[in-house]
């Protein structure tokens, strides 16, 4: 079996985030930040260690920061919705997802202003057209830091630079980069960060969040919803401080131990030495696809401009049969078709019908590409 | 020791205290978190007893981290 679906979700994952959700399971299992006994207070350190994890990976200067919820989209769902004001404008690239795209449109009705900067046919991002999208009502860049379609990085310490220039804030979109990419949210000059805890952070489904830099005012951060904190409990409005003015309500703290223990996982390997890992695939696997005729491959076709994900077409064949056909005939799994990002291909020139990709992950080798090349040689000779 | 020596530093949220008992603890100031005495008003549930001997070295620690704290009380 080959699993080359990482760009959706990672796997498999390192023995120890399991481990560390069935630990606390078993002998945690408490309620963070409720009561007062020793299971609690336990439960809140393992809560706390998570937000520390994060913190040191992405160079946040305070774990408090760090505010948890179910996914990548929420906290752009956060993020957007609770800073942009109608009147507000916003600039962003045409290479973005819908977890930033529909919530922006959704705000567009509501009289916040959007610029969407196109991107080049392979994805990539010219800072100088983002630059030149500043207006005077402009509050807010939101970026995505690498494309879940085509791979391809974005240029986010060049958008922190003109953000600070002009006195804006820099959301980026982390999805496919958090773990896998080396982030700085200080030399990057990244106001807010959110990212995914399932993907190449190796935790489990359902966690992720936003980093909230020391730049954004959090008295303007409206929070998606409010309920019991544990904290300020005689009184009925929402605390106006991190983290609790973000998270409402009991949390996933059984995922949260498991994004601990898959963020400390990463932090032992070295971002740079998944990086360096996934580089070498990644070029492997494009210069194989190049080979093979009737085979596109849309993106940078360029390791060092991408992340480990590679989107292709073969020609002549529907992608859902190439997909089918992978899974049943090789055992290779990927993923065919938009990818939850419509802008993508529209700017690549792959809508309405998308593409193959192939998302690579830290625990894929040069035997499965090598096998892989094969396969899809095979599948491109047979093309009618 | 009896329950006289002691201080509590109270504090927001529970995650302003873990963040504080890891502080206090690379410190080697001794710590633990409890429930918030009954005579005492905190935002949060829990606090965290410190002696009272080792108050000023606790308050350098959290004013050197900029941690905002609600109050360091005698128990």
């Amino acid at each position: 079996m080959i699993y080359f679906d990482n760009a959706a979700t990672s796997w498999p994952k390192p023995p120890c985030v399991a481990e560390a959700m069935t630990q606390y399971m078993a002998e945690v299992g408490a309620s963070p930040g409720r009561s007062g006994h020793r299971l609690a207070v336990e439960a809140a350190r393992r809560l706390y260690d998570a937000r520390e994890a994060v913190a040191d990976l992405f160079h946040a200067p305070d774990p408090l920061r760090v505010v948890f919820g179910a996914n990548v989209t929420e906290a752009l769902n956060l993020a957007l919705n609770g800073l942009l004001r109608p009147g507000d404008h916003v600039i962003t690239g045409s290479m973005e997802h819908n977890a930033v795209m529909r919530p922006l449109r959704a705000l567009e009705r509501n009289g916040v202003q959007i610029t969407v900067v196109p991107c080049s046919p392979d994805g990539a991002l010219d800072p100088a057209d983002l630059a030149a999208a500043v207006g005077p009502a402009t509050r807010l860049i939101a970026l995505n830091h690498a494309s879940n379609v085509t791979g391809t990085l974005l240029p986010v310490a060049e958008a922190g630079r003109i953000a600070r220039q002009h006195d804006l804030l820099l959301l980026v979109d982390a999805a496919q980069t958090a773990g896998a990419y080396p982030i700085d949210m200080q030399s990057d000059a990244i106001d807010l960060l959110a990212f995914t805890g399932h993907k190449s952070l190796y935790g489990p489904m359902g966690t992720g969040g936003l980093v909230i830099g020391d730049r954004v005012d959090v008295h303007l951060l409206q929070p998606l919803k409010r309920g019991g904190t544990g904290s300020r409990s005689e009184r009925e409005e929402q605390p106006d401080f991190l983290p609790d003015l973000c998270e409402s309500g009991t949390p996933n703290a059984v995922g949260l131990a498991g994004l601990a223990a898959g963020t400390r996982w990463v932090l032992a390997q070295g971002v740079e030495r998944i990086r360096a890992h996934e580089l070498a695939l990644t070029a492997q696997l494009l210069s194989g696809l190049a080979e093979i005729p009737g085979v596109t491959v849309y993106g940078p076709r360029d390791a060092r401009r991408q992340t480990a994900t590679v989107s292709f077409v073969i020609a002549g064949l529907e992608h859902s049969d190439v997909g089918l056909r992978l899974d049943d005939e090789y055992a290779i799994m990927c993923r065919v078709g938009l990818h939850c990002a419509p802008a993508a291909h529209r700017t690549l020139g792959t809508f309405p019908a998308g593409t193959v990709r192939f998302g690579l992950g830290a625990f894929n080798t040069a035997v499965e590409i090598s096998a892989a090349l094969e396969a899809v040689a095979t599948l491109a000779r047979g093309r009618q | 020791m009896n329950s006289e020596s002691y201080a509590v530093i109270l504090v927001y949220s529970t995650s302003h205290a873990m963040r504080i008992e890891k502080l206090l603890g690379k410190r080697g100031i001794g710590c633990k978190m409890i429930p918030v005495p009954r005579q005492i008003s905190s935002d949060c549930g829990v606090c965290i007893r410190i002696t009272r001997a080792q108050v000023e070295a606790a308050r350098d620690t959290i004013e050197k981290a900029q941690i905002e704290i609600q109050d360091i009380a005698r128990i």
